[in-house]
């Protein structure tokens, strides 16, 4: 008698045991489920599928510009969508040769084996040599710029006379900026790593606005009277110096379209390069690439 | 079956495939990390990443050591800063103070714990580098800076682990130490801290777990400087710093490298929970 009253339970257990394994693998298979779904649905995310959109893909120097221009062509064509996404220069260069961008974005010169996109500049961009405001030196040369940057020169006496050690502030490796700094400034060399590295134009420019030893760089179109942008070489980064290229540390903006742009590229790409928007590409601190002719006396 | 049971194991069932779900997030993840960045520490030599002191990722120089001795020092300096003071604070509010007070005190050190990381590193940005700047020299985003605001983030982790195994030690204990002669102080240092040992330092290694993981603050205060800082006034990058601060423009290798380095952080991470998971295991059996 005791053995029947022990037997139930067994039965029991091994049947929940082998009802927790079936349970086991209805569980996995949902999430193999679940998982096959996330993924199904991943495609229909990628740009350019979408019906009347156009994608603009790269630099995320121009990305911030970009976005404006898409608003305002937007606000003048309702029921068109520009859809403007960063990425970086190479990104862009790769979405517009793979179709997955209409347009894309290069605050870089176009290397030789991607020479075969069509390119359209759309803009300048200056980068500043930027130190504090009340740092004494006006005027630095290129080969000076280099030794800091280099670590070569670490105080600030042979530049402004003061027995300082120089903080040098960067951008991180992969952005426009310090690539646009490297090709321009540094060639072949490295910048040194005691630098200090932040990842954005504002943060570089922060620093350098709070500590009077930092020196830096930044977008022409991102100074303000937080810091002073440097002479190169003698020569102020104004707008004509730039536009007669006289000063050096100037990049293109360019946009890139694979075939010759049509249709709503086409209409985006000239509507940017409107007397419209390069004024405003005037205004934002870049520099724009078609002279904008204004009236006598105006600003 | 019943209707009962059958819904019984309905739910039985759904609660298991969502507990089962939130393992299963950590699972695609340690696979997404170590398929991605795997690859190419084998394609370069583990030794070139973990010995290699020059990270130029566009010059496929993808050493880490600095950022692995930067981690190190970030998070040792916030133990040397968060333990004294949360141990302190701790027997402060178990052993010594009103219970009223502890009371109001606990709740607010607690609070501390949600402060989002983001604030503390802004905080830090505005007063303590330019203090450090102007009283110690150097670019004042600095070693210190990054282990003063890690060692400040820390404390909630460590006080309230440390008060609850503090007030975990029998009564007993406290009554007979007393009844012996000896002193509050003699007390706590000599029969409630020994007893309360593994419990306080099960809460050290999670807070070091904090530090190690927390990426905001750090970069910040630290100054990112992919070099093995000189001094303690020298900028420094940690691991996980490096991931945040280069992931937005990473392509092609250099994004391996970026999950490389998610690799090692979660390999130190790993390390550091076992450590902490054996300790509070073996304070379980006492």
């Amino acid at each position: 008698m005791a053995n029947d009253e022990y037997r139930p339970p067994t039965a029991e257990a091994k049947a929940s045991r082998l009802k927790s394994s079936a349970s086991f693998c209805r569980l996995f298979s949902f999430l193999v489920l679940t998982l096959l779904l996330a993924l199904a649905f991943f495609p229909s995310c990628r740009p350019g599928r979408r019906g009347h959109s156009l994608v603009v893909a790269g630099s995320t120097s121009i990305q911030p510009f970009a976005d404006k221009w898409a608003e305002v062509f937007m606000e003048k064509r309702p029921g068109e969508i520009v859809d403007v996404q960063g990425g970086g220069s190479s990104a862009g260069i790769q979405a517009v040769g793979t179709g997955a961008a209409h347009i894309g974005m290069s605050s870089r010169e176009l290397k030789d084996d991607e020479k075969e996109l069509y390119q359209i500049e759309v803009a300048h961009d200056g980068l500043a040599i930027i130190v504090h405001p009340r740092n004494p030196l006006d005027n630095i040369t290129i080969e000076q710029v280099k030794s800091i940057f280099l670590g070569e020169i670490t105080t600030w006496e042979s530049l402004n006379g003061q027995q300082k050690a120089i903080t040098v502030v960067v951008r991180e490796e992969g952005s426009g900026t310090r690539g646009a700094f490297q090709e321009l400034v540094m060639g072949k060399s490295r910048i040194t790593k005691k630098a200090i590295v932040q990842d954005s134009n504002g943060t570089v420019r922060e620093i350098v606005s709070r500590d009077p030893n930092a020196i830096g760089f930044i977008s022409l179109g991102l100074v303000n009277e937080s810091v002073k942008a440097l002479a190169l070489n003698g020569v102020k980064p104004t707008e004509e110096a730039i536009l007669k290229k006289e000063y050096r540390l100037v990049r293109p903006f360019l946009f890139l379209t694979k075939e010759v742009p049509t249709g709503l590229a086409k209409e985006f790409i000239d509507f940017v390069l409107s007397d419209e928007i390069q004024e405003l590409i005037l205004k934002e601190g870049l520099i724009p690439v078609r002279r904008v002719s204004r009236p006598e006396g105006s600003r | 079956m019943t209707k009962l049971e059958k819904n019984d194991r309905l739910v039985r069932l759904s609660l298991l495939m969502i507990a089962l779900s939130a393992i299963s997030v950590l699972a695609i993840i340690t696979v997404f990390i170590f398929e991605q960045g795997t690859p190419i520490m084998f394609r370069y030599g583990l030794k070139s990443f973990l010995l290699g002191q020059d990270w130029y990722p566009s010059e496929k120089s993808f050493g880490l050591l600095p950022m692995i001795v930067g981690s190190i020092m970030v998070t040792f300096g916030a133990l040397i800063i968060g333990v004294p003071l949360g141990l302190a604070s701790a027997i402060f509010l178990t052993e010594f103070s009103h219970r009223r007070l502890t009371r109001i005190l606990k709740p607010i050190i607690e609070l501390l714990a949600g402060i989002p990381s983001v604030v503390y590193g802004f905080i830090g940005l505005m007063f303590l580098v330019p203090f450090i700047r102007d009283k110690f020299g150097g670019p004042g985003l600095s070693v210190l800076a990054a282990s003063v605001i890690l060692g400040i983030m820390i404390l909630p982790t460590i006080i309230s682990i440390a008060i609850d195994s503090i007030r975990a030690v029998p009564d007993s204990y406290r009554e007979g130490s007393i009844a012996l002669g000896a002193t509050r102080w003699q007390t706590v240092r000599m029969v409630i801290l020994p007893a309360a040992r593994s419990g306080i330092i099960a809460g050290i290694i999670l807070g070091m777990g904090r530090a190690i993981g927390e990426t905001m603050a750090v970069i910040m205060v630290a100054g990112n400087a992919a070099d093995i800082p000189g001094s303690l006034l020298a900028p420094v990058r940690t691991l996980t710093s490096n991931i945040a601060l280069e992931m937005a423009y990473a392509s092609g290798e250099h994004r391996e490298a970026l999950f490389a380095t998610g690799v090692i952080l979660f390999v130190i991470i790993m390390i550091l929970n076992t450590i902490a998971n054996v300790t509070a295991a073996r304070q379980r059996k006492k």
